[in-house]
């Protein structure tokens, strides 16, 4: 599908300074942080979160656990195309009794976060589950909503938020891009 | 990505890089046999016909029992119960329950080749859960499993195999599946049960008739069912048996000292294994049947499952 580049919404410097903003609010918003567990949703919520939780680390001095999520076993799109589907391994801390913030670098649908929170019911009860992303851009299709949010970004249904992560993609920017029909 | 697979029915023609690819694919199905929950909807409202022609009771649980922990619902065909008792044929019987309409179809069956002719006949993905003397092939994925997690990896493996080799499929498929990473392949047992002509299944096999000589050196000794009712035979005494074959701790200790001891089960005690090598460190036997399920979840997930084919668009991580 050919898309357009149609602008920046986040520049390196920009992610990471709200990077840091975040990881201050989840500190002073989670009272007990030795249960704070981190899960990064595959793929770009994964290093998200390491980073997340080296600077949470850095502010209260000592290490947060960070696991990670693999959503597809979970979707509610699985359904029979020419594509052949993968799945990947997931690495989540135990969960029982831990104060769960999972880390997305994009909201849209919520779907994904459905999934996410499925999957971790699966390995237990947590006391609680939070969401951290870097761009909210809105059309929610469940009532789900981010406990903190990077930047809320007004988006069309045919424009798609891109999130290029240097440990993923070589660079490190938010675009906003179209699909051209 | 790879292409869509549309059928398991024999190692022999998949690429060591296809077989990576599913063993790959089993280990997230691995975690999930140790949640406290094993129960996912990914194949919620799909159906697996269990078209069992010969008698199963291991693969049919664990093909039942991974089909129920994605969701889907089995349809189940036994041989003792089945029309085929009253004659029909076995394409008959399988267009039958085509029409039932399941997402795919596990076959077993006594013919060599009935898989692989199934699957020239019907619209849905066929997998191969033993057919005569041919294959198994989710029993070498299962035991490929098995032997990369206890080793590492399963690159240039010397791995032995026992018993009755000429009527065991789980043999062929295993000497197909470890030979295209490089396995030296020694086989061994009673000479009836070793035609010359198993040496062609692949390069790097062969034959020994003595089992200390076969268990020199070995990183992983596969043991295979004896059946009883084969040792009926004069020309081979089930005490001979058991005096020249069974594999006992003194002679497994021939092998690497680290090596691994497989079986597909049922074991019979005292028969093919001694009774304290079958429950020593060096046994994968359990393992085998954990990881039988997480094996057979991923193949039905690869088969019968799909997606958008969206993941890496970058709305998709909404």
């Amino acid at each position: 599908m050919p898309v357009v580049e149609k602008k920046q919404v986040m520049s390196a410097t920009e992610m990471d300074r709200t990077l840091q903003r975040l990881a201050h609010e989840i500190v002073e918003r989670t009272a007990d942080i030795d249960r704070l567990a981190l899960v990064g949703i595959r793929r770009r919520g994964i290093p998200l979160a390491e980073r997340l939780a080296r600077n949470i680390g850095a502010v209260v001095g000592h290490p947060i656990s960070v696991g990670s999520i693999d959503i597809t076993l979970y979707r509610d799109d699985l359904s029979t195309t020419a594509t052949q589907p993968e799945v990947h391994a997931s690495d989540i801390p135990a969960v029982d009794d831990r104060d769960i913030l999972l880390v997305d670098d994009v909201l849209y649908t919520a779907r994904t976060i459905r999934a996410a929170i499925n999957g971790l019911f699966d390995l237990g009860r947590p006391r609680r589950i939070r969401l951290c992303v870097l761009i909210d851009r809105g059309h929610r299709e469940l009532p789900i909503e981010a406990s903190f949010v990077g930047r809320v970004v007004q988006t069309t249904l045919s424009e798609l938020v891109d999130v290029r992560l240097q440990e993923i993609d070589g660079e490190e920017r938010v675009m906003l891009i179209d699909r051209v029909p | 990505m790879p292409e869509r697979i549309g059928h398991l029915l024999a190692i022999e023609p998949l690429s060591a890089e296809q077989i990576t690819f599913f063993l790959d694919q089993s280990k997230p199905f691995q975690q999930i046999q140790r949640h406290p929950l094993k129960k996912l909807a990914t194949l919620r409202g799909k159906s697996v016909a269990l078209a069992f022609f010969e008698p199963s009771t291991r693969t049919r649980i664990s093909f039942a029992t991974a089909a129920a922990r994605l969701g889907a619902d089995t349809m189940s065909l036994q041989a003792a119960s089945s029309s085929l008792k009253k004659g029909e044929s076995l394409i008959d019987t399988v267009h039958t329950l085509e029409a039932m309409k399941p997402d795919c179809i596990v076959l077993r069956h006594a013919a060599s080749g009935a898989a692989d002719f199934i699957a020239r006949h019907v619209a849905i993905p066929v997998i191969n859960a033993g057919d005569g003397l041919h294959e198994h092939p989710t029993q070498a994925l299962l035991d490929a499993l098995t032997i990369r997690d206890r080793r590492g990896g399963l690159e240039g493996l010397s791995v032995t195999i026992l018993g009755d080799i000429s009527h065991s499929r789980v043999a062929r498929s295993n000497i197909h599946l470890l030979s295209k990473f490089g396995a030296r392949i020694t086989l061994c047992g009673p000479a009836m049960w070793l035609p010359r002509e198993l040496e062609l299944l692949a390069p790097g096999v062969r034959r020994c008739s003595r089992i200390e000589e076969a268990l020199d050196g070995a990183d992983v000794v596969i043991a295979l069912r004896v059946q009883q009712e084969r040792l009926n035979e004069p020309a081979l005494p089930r005490d001979e048996y058991i005096r020249q074959f069974q594999l006992t701790r003194s002679r497994l200790a021939g092998a690497r000292p680290d090596a691994l001891l497989l079986h597909p089960g049922p074991i019979i005690r005292g028969l093919e294994v001694e009774s304290p090598v079958a429950d020593g460190p060096q046994s994968c036997v359990l393992e085998q049947v954990t990881n039988g399920l997480a094996v057979r979840m991923a193949l039905l997930f690869l088969l019968i499952g799909g997606t958008g084919g969206i993941e890496d668009l970058p709305h998709a991580s909404d």
